[in-house]
């Protein structure tokens, strides 16, 4: 690892003002992305900005059918809370199959988020659910945030203070794990919302998290998982790597959509 | 008795291990210790015009930067190949220089051409970024098959076409003839995909040079490190053999990946010379991915032909054998002598002919891992088997059995003289284990739940306990490969039992013990196992090939037979009767039919006292003994592996995986089925998940656990682990060797399960889902095609 200065933020105007004081410096929350990288010399901050002890980043309040979820709130934390599994048990579902155990109980949703790894989990559910990401500065729409392959709308010193959304009438994740990475070589979340029905797809595609329309279509004249059978899932634009090529990609978008919905409680 | 042989005695080691408390390499910490970082060439292939250390010497902590000029310079060899092929030509191989740091040419992803020496690690590796060299890029080839065109990029001078050696074994035109008579023909493309070894421990180096004493201590990941003294001292000239200690403390796990003496462990040692400093490194996870010699890489076809009632009738193999940039110390060895000669499986097959041809190419040095050679030989041979079962329309199970070598001893056509087993005794074993006759209703019940469920077999047989010194040194080894041992026994009658074995995960502290436990009648918590230290033990040949039971064990053995005939003597005379009527039990020697003993700590008493010996006896117990073996061992058995695919993503589930194994004489039954576990999961690795995968230009891809798949607990089954022995008349012990059998059985049994399950036989390892899904839609459209 590189030399680099540590900060521990004690509010989120303390982290903005630190991230803007410094040369070249990452907000850092559970670290769970960031620190491997910078170990293996492949990242190296100026400064890293520790936003993960600011009290009001976190927690899970479920108001109605709201659901407001801190930023720093772990993914351990996600897993296990009983009001989100009440309103919404696909999102709690989705946390406690992050990862392995320890990184759930360091990673955090927002830095999660913030990062869009194209293979992450958390970019599907919010997609899905049309989210709200909430900043210091502004909120953002989850269909405006994630931009591209680790691009978000973000500036440098906006810091995610959470994320809300309306809890689906029905909604569940099937993901299908790298054989050695274990991230999603394809996720799809599928949810019955209050603007009818949302399939949102991660793993797979060369832009990051995307939405398969057609998919909705089909779902929105008949929510069954036979109602995804006359969809054709073409493998452009799909990743190909040397754990799965686009064709097989596209098949297990399919195949795993399929189960989502058959999976949705 | 209970902790002789065949007692599952816990295991001695283990209570430092789950304490934190072993002591690895990385562990030693010198005075005035700096750190070595190496600088590492990002391309797979180029000269080196020039290195510029200016600004990393410059910088903080940096106490020198080397180089390969200066290496060579001081004298320090080129790395050997330990095994001399001769090449069908009577030629021999065509080998090219290998310096521990480079000097013109760098040939692979991760060679090493300058190492930075600093007192931390971090300004270590910050120096070893600020290191410039000059590349002139040249083209790379990372695959034998294009290593072999005619346009490839020529690796090393002196061997034209990249070929490093063209060998056969065998008859060709009594083989040829045979074919050409067969009633039956199966050939097959036959891929045995390239692996990185993964120990827990990545490998470390401490050296320190004595300037006052002109003597060098070196600290290392080794499985063998007396060879690593002997290659350091008479082969590299870091030292002379007597001004060299090598110690190899706690090794967490070495699959053949330690046996080598790396570039490293030279440098390291030349630099604490140049530096006056100790000087330590570690790899990292990536560094051991880019320099660990990696294992397998075979491209090969195959050709065996069946006379009308099924028997074998003659079988032909050509392999493509890729050897990396280097030649590492065995790795001509390994798809020469290791492979081919396990071609006969356990068939009795008259004419067997195969040549090899080892590649150089821009990727890591290649050499054994674990099972070395065999498992190439038994993937071919068992997939070829079920694959000409199918194809012919018989039992796999029922044309293995019409093929079974039966009387022992059994000369093959590829030098190997089988001595003993039961294969038939084995496959009866695993099939009723496996219930085999209820299969077809499982299968089908599979079925009703949307399933592909299907069965494949293995009958491996290996060669192991590596080996009869003079064999090998016929067929080009550069050492014997027998074992030493010293057993002392000291005053108070507490035993210590040095070996030249060298325990990395293999539970020898405690299986050794046992058969001390078991002649003398004594408690194992007596005894003290001592190992790797080339200052405590004299001489050894180290821990590979299944080698420290059959060989390091019978070493012992005779040992522990020169300290009974003395303690018998002792006895004898102390207690005033014959020799001949002195029997040792339950840690007491006595006078058979008498009430006439001595403990067994009174013999020790007498033998260093001294005051009452007989005649001309020399006091002390202490007794030594150099062990060669008379043959290898033959540990062969059955596997069965079932599995259920899922036809919409290819996901394979292993549901069952059956082992029935015969390896002799067996110890500690604890640790065989431990080791036998480690093996099916690393053969179920290759078979489903691992791949080293290269791009055109020749990198890496898969150097990190990113993208390189280690089997874990939930990608493997419950095993379901059965014996059935025939004594190995070879050894004193009756043992064959168990380390590597199930790495080298499991495979075939995996591919040949799925390859039963979705009915094409077209599928290479690793079995991923994705390959598995795609041949599952080829062979539907083939069925469409239909």
């Amino acid at each position: 690892m590189y030399e680099t200065k540590y900060h521990k933020a004690s509010s989120v105007a303390d982290a903005v003002s630190l991230i803007g004081e410094s040369d070249d410096g990452k907000l850092l929350s559970g670290g769970q992305t960031l620190l491997p990288t910078m170990k293996a010399r492949l990242a190296a901050p100026s400064d890293l900005v520790d936003i993960s002890g600011i009290a009001n980043m976190h927690g899970i309040k479920v108001s109605g059918s709201t659901v407001t979820i801190g930023a720093a709130t772990t993914h351990a934390e996600v897993a296990r809370n009983a009001d989100l599994q009440a309103a919404c048990g696909s999102v709690a579902c989705l946390a406690a199959g992050i990862g392995d155990a320890a990184v759930r109980h360091l990673g955090t949703i927002g830095g999660s988020v913030a990062n869009n790894d194209p293979a992450a989990d958390y970019p599907a559910a919010l997609l899905a659910l049309g989210a709200t990401i909430t900043t210091n500065t502004r909120e953002i729409a989850a269909g405006d945030f994630f931009v591209g392959l680790f691009e978000t709308a973000l500036s440098d010193d906006e810091v995610i203070v959470s994320v809300s959304f309306d809890a689906p009438s029905k909604a569940a994740y099937a993901k299908f794990p790298n054989p050695a990475s274990r991230y999603a070589m394809v996720g799809v979340f599928a949810a019955q919302t209050a603007n009818g029905a949302r399939v949102a797809v991660t793993g797979a595609g060369s832009d990051g998290v995307y939405r398969q329309s057609d998919m909705e279509a089909a779902l929105d004249s008949d929510w069954a998982a036979s109602a995804l059978a006359g969809v054709q899932v073409g493998s452009e634009g799909l990743l190909s790597d040397m754990h799965a090529d686009a064709v097989y990609r596209a098949n297990l978008v399919k195949v795993m959509a399929g189960r989502a919905v058959a999976g949705c409680a | 008795m209970t902790e002789g042989i065949g007692a599952r005695v816990l295991r001695k080691e283990d209570k430092r291990f789950l304490m934190g408390k072993g002591r690895y390499t990385d562990d030693i910490v010198e005075p005035n210790q700096a750190y070595a970082a190496f600088v590492r060439s990002p391309h797979a292939h180029a000269e080196v015009k020039g290195i510029d250390a200016s600004a990393a010497e410059a910088m903080d902590g940096v106490v020198a930067v080397l180089n390969g000029e200066q290496l060579t310079g001081d004298g320090i060899g080129n790395i050997i190949c330990g095994w001399g092929v001769t090449q069908k030509d009577g030629s021999g191989m065509n080998m090219g220089a290998w310096s521990a740091l480079a000097t013109s040419k760098v040939r692979y992803v991760g060679d090493a051409v300058a190492v930075v020496i600093a007192d931390s690690i971090e300004q270590a590796r910050n120096a070893a970024e600020a290191v410039e060299v000059d590349y002139k890029i040249l083209p790379a080839v990372a695959q034998s098959m294009k290593a072999l065109t005619n346009d490839a990029p020529e690796i090393h001078d002196n061997a034209p076409g990249n070929v490093v050696f063209d060998w056969e074994i065998g008859d060709l035109a009594p083989t040829d003839a045979a074919l050409a008579g067969a009633a039956y023909i199966t050939e097959m493309d036959i891929t045995n995909n390239r692996l990185a070894p993964n120990p827990m421990e990545p490998r470390s180096a401490v050296a320190t040079y004595n300037d006052a004493e002109e003597h060098y201590t070196l600290y290392t990941t080794s499985q063998n490190p007396h060879v690593a003294r002997l290659v350091l001292s008479a082969f590299y000239q870091v030292a002379p053999e007597h001004k060299l200690r090598v110690i190899a403390p706690d090794v967490g796990g070495g699959f053949g990946s330690k046996i080598y003496i790396y570039p490293e462990e030279i440098t390291c040692l030349w630099a604490s010379m140049k530096t006056n400093r100790s000087v330590k490194w570690t790899s990292d996870r990536t560094e051991a991915f880019l320099t660990d010699a990696h294992g397998r890489d075979h491209v090969s076809t195959a050709k065996i032909g069946f006379d009308k009632d099924h028997k074998i009738v003659g079988l032909k193999v050509n392999t493509k054998a890729n050897i990396g940039a280097y030649m590492s110390l065995f790795s001509s060895a390994v798809p020469t002598y290791l492979y081919a000669t396990l071609l006969s499986g356990q068939y009795n097959i008259a004419n067997i002919y195969c040549d090899v041809q080892a590649v150089y190419t821009n990727t890591v040095p290649v050499d054994a891992y674990r099972g070395a050679g065999r498992p190439e030989a038994c993937f071919l041979v068992e997939r070829i088997m079920e694959t000409a079962a199918r194809e012919m329309g018989v039992s796999p199970v029922e044309l293995r059995r019409k093929n079974f070598v039966t009387s022992f001893p059994h000369q093959t056509p590829v030098i190997m003289a089988y001595d003993s087993g039961d294969f038939a005794t084995n496959q009866d074993q695993a099939l009723k284990a496996a219930d085999y006759d209820g299969f077809e209703a499982r299968r089908t019940e599979a079925a009703s739940r949307g399933k592909l469920r299907g069965i494949g077999f293995s009958n491996y047989i290996e060669a192991c306990g590596i080996a009869p010194s003079a064999a090998v040194g016929s067929l080009g080894a550069g050492v014997g490969l027998w074992e030493s041992a010293e057993v002392r026994v000291n005053p108070v009658g507490t035993i210590e039992v040095l070996t030249g074995s060298h325990s990395h995960g293999q539970g020898h502290e405690t299986t050794f013990t046992q058969i001390v436990a078991e002649r003398f009648g004594l408690p194992t918590e007596n005894i003290q196992i001592v190992h790797g230290d080339t200052d405590k033990v004299q001489f050894g040949m180290g821990t590979y090939g299944s080698r420290s039971g059959a060989v390091g064990m019978s070493a012992i053995f005779k040992a522990l037979d020169k300290v009974e005939a003395k303690v018998k003597k002792i006895a004898a005379h102390v207690l005033e009767a014959s020799e001949d009527d002195i029997v040792i039990e339950g840690g007491e020697v006595k006078v058979a039919g008498t009430d006439k003993l001595m403990g067994w700590h009174e013999v020790g008493l007498a033998a260093y006292t001294g005051h009452n010996l007989p005649e001309g006896m020399e006091p002390g117990l202490k007794e030594t003994s150099f062990y060669d073996p008379t043959n290898f061992t033959f540990p062969a058995g059955c596997y069965i592996c079932e599995v259920e695919v899922d036809p919409e993503t290819g996901v394979t589930d292993i549901v069952q995986f059956v082992a029935s194994d015969d390896f002799g004489t067996i110890i500690n039954p604890m640790i065989v089925e431990g080791q036998v576990h480690g093996g099916i999961a690393q053969g179920i690795g290759q078979a489903m998940l691992e791949n080293v995968v290269y791009d055109d230009d020749a990198q890496q891809l898969s150097a990190s656990y990113m993208d390189y798949a280690m089997p874990r607990a939930d990608d493997l089954p419950n095993y379901s682990v059965h014996h059935a022995s025939t004594e190995c008349p070879g050894n004193p012990l009756g043992m064959k060797g168990c380390g590597e059998a199930g790495a080298i059985g499991s495979p075939p049994a995996v591919i040949n399960a799925i390859t039963d399950a979705i009915g094409n036989n077209d599928l290479s390892m690793p079995a991923t889902s994705a390959k598995v899904w795609a041949a599952i839609q080829a062979a539907s459209a083939k069925q469409a095609a239909e």
